[in-house]
């Protein structure tokens, strides 16, 4: 093993052995991770880096270890998205409204993560308040996937919006990572990138210091390298929070536990709505792969139906930029954020602070929402949509009557091109087809890598459960991991 | 359904965003690419639906209604971009 580059390879659960056994330092894990980071800006997958506070945490982790006080996460460097408050560490979403915006507190999941003991490397990018799906939004320039197709130097994307955390985790920056899913923020960027990435049931992670995109459906869930490494981090990052009034009164039960207990005689649904025209073949193929690889595991497959796919991206194009419009409105360049100059009244004020502050999506997500909650557009979208939404929740209540989980692909396509999709905002849009309903429907749901395109780009697979059925959605991601013996990793041309 | 160059600045001035003139033919069009897609909702049959606000099946927490944290003026205005003392400065609203 090539030395001292090789800590930073290690999943989360062999880092935690390690310097259980101490056979690592907190230090040389954090110093390996910093210098990784370093050599690997051209990605741009950290907004903000924090060396100062990693090297002081990862101390303090020494510390507790040597006492034999460790805690679950102890001395182990984590990646934030730039989407959760830090307290003195700046938190800007990915915003030029809220570049120099330093929180005065610390979001719910952060701060459990720190009471773990986990160390804090920086703060990554994303598309701007977590709007896109390829993380080319940013106002401080796109993410580059460390992933290239084979004989290619053409940069492409590492999906989105937590693309600055998928990147990290995928490049060895990190041991693992936090992101957002609004509406496939989580999933999309994992599977486009080779990595785990879990959006828990809404109300299992506490949104509060979560800076607000679309409240009904934001979740925050962990980005890692293995699905044991995904349970290992939710398992500190879930918790029962009086901060966040939608927060579910669930007492959090250890998720690594029975990860490994297999899929024999599980109801594994296969919906199919989720085989869409046009899509590439390779899509179908893996997913057929998928299927054959949980039935030779013992699970029995059964078809099911969610007629009421086809609308759930159309219902979120309304709900979200409606929530969204609404959750926007504190940026007024008053209190904190971006404030124009050169205004002769309060209006003016807002009306450049918000037009300066804000990139193009956004203003575009923004003006959507407005109109369909303003004055007689109100029932004929809105309200249509919130009904539809209703009907989309019954389809997954309908077909849990004949399953455990569902088996899906993640995504319609594996990455592509940095500029390919910008111009055109609904093809940009489709790439959360797969992942958007189970935010709709609140569920839990988890993506795997679990192959590679002719080209060698990853794809995933996706598994969604009941509400609250984490556990099962882990074994059953846990199995298809162990089949899809996913083990490709970027050529690391970034480090020369 | 679909939206004028009337009324995106009418939306943009609800949003309190400013539209330059030049940009309000452009994001009419952008808007109406959206409003067209999402036109495949008027299609379905949503009588005797009840619209879905939230997903999480518990009742709405209640606290007492009792100061928890305060005292933080200070942090509070740390992000203001203009400050007098503690309060909030902007441009004169009234004559």
């Amino acid at each position: 093993m090539p030395l001292p580059s090789a800590p930073t390879e290690f999943t989360l659960a062999e880092a935690r052995d390690a310097l259980c056994a101490k056979r690592v330092s907190a230090a040389e894990l954090t110093a390996a991770c910093l210098g990784a980071m370093a050599e690997a800006r051209v990605l741009n997958a950290f907004i903000t880096e924090t060396p100062e506070r990693a090297t002081e945490m990862a101390a303090a982790s020494d510390r507790r270890l040597a006492a034999g006080e460790a805690r679950p996460l102890e001395g182990i460097p984590l990646a934030i998205k730039d989407l959760f408050c830090t307290k003195d560490v700046r938190t800007t979403a990915g915003s030029r409204i809220l570049e120099n915006f330093v929180p005065p507190y610390e979001s719910t999941v952060t701060q459990n993560l720190w009471d773990a003991g986990a160390v804090l490397l920086g703060k990554t990018n994303m598309d701007e308040f977590a709007m896109g799906s390829s993380s080319e939004t940013s106002w401080f320039k796109p993410v580059v996937s460390p992933w290239r197709a084979r004989h290619s130097n053409q940069d492409v994307v590492p999906g989105g919006s937590s693309g600055g955390s998928a990147a990290a985790v995928a490049a060895n920056l990190c041991l693992g990572a936090t992101g957002t899913d609004t509406g496939g923020s989580i999933r999309q960027p994992a599977a486009l990138s080779g990595i785990v990435g879990m959006k828990p049931t809404y109300g299992r992670c506490s949104r509060w210091g979560v800076v607000a995109f679309a409240s009904s459906l934001d979740q925050a869930g962990p980005m890692t390298r293995t699905v044991r490494d995904a349970a290992i981090l939710l398992n500190a990052m879930a918790s029962v929070d009086p901060k966040d009034s939608t927060s579910v009164n669930t007492s959090v039960p250890d998720y690594e536990q029975g990860i490994d207990h297999g899929v024999k005689g599980l109801r594994v649904g296969v919906p199919r709505e989720y085989r869409i025209e046009g899509a590439p073949h390779e899509i179908d193929a893996l997913w057929s792969k998928g299927v054959e690889w949980m039935r030779e595991q013992g699970a029995d497959i059964v078809e099911v139906s969610l007629p009421y796919t086809k609308y759930a991206l159309s219902v979120y194009y309304i709900v979200a930029p409606a929530e969204a419009s609404s959750n926007l409105a504190r940026y007024d360049g008053v209190r904190y954020g971006l404030r124009a100059t050169d205004v002769h009244d309060v209006v003016e004020l807002y009306e450049k602070s918000r037009a300066e502050g804000f990139g193009a999506e956004v203003r575009r997500r923004i003006l959507i929402g407005t109109y369909v909650l303003s004055a007689g557009y109100y029932d004929a979208y809105y309200v249509r949509a919130q009904k539809i939404r209703a009907l989309i929740a019954q389809d997954f209540a309908r077909a849990f009557e004949h399953c455990d989980v569902l088996l899906t692909p993640s995504t319609p396509c594996s990455a592509f091109a940095l500029g390919a999709k910008t111009a055109d905002p609904v093809a940009m849009y489709l790439n959360d087809v797969f992942t958007v309903t189970v935010n709709l429907a609140g569920l839990p749901a988890i993506s795997i890598p679990a192959g590679l395109t002719e080209t060698g780009l990853p794809l995933g697979l996706q598994v969604i459960g009941k509400a609250f059925d984490e556990k099962l959605v882990l074994r059953a991601g846990h199995a298809i991991e162990e089949a899809a013996e996913f083990r490709a990793s970027p050529a690391r041309w970034w480090a020369r | 359904m679909s939206v004028n160059e009337n009324t995106v600045r009418h939306i943009a001035r609800l949003a309190r965003i400013a539209l330059a003139e030049d940009q309000v033919a452009p994001m009419a069009d952008e808007l109406n690419g959206i409003l067209r897609w999402i036109a495949q909702l008027q299609e379905v049959d949503i009588a005797g639906v009840a619209p879905l606000t939230s997903v999480v099946n518990q009742q709405l927490k209640m606290r007492d209604d009792v100061v928890t944290e305060g005292g933080e003026a200070d942090a509070l205005m740390a992000n203001a971009p203009r400050t007098e003392d503690h309060f909030f400065v902007v441009p004169k609203v009234v004559e």
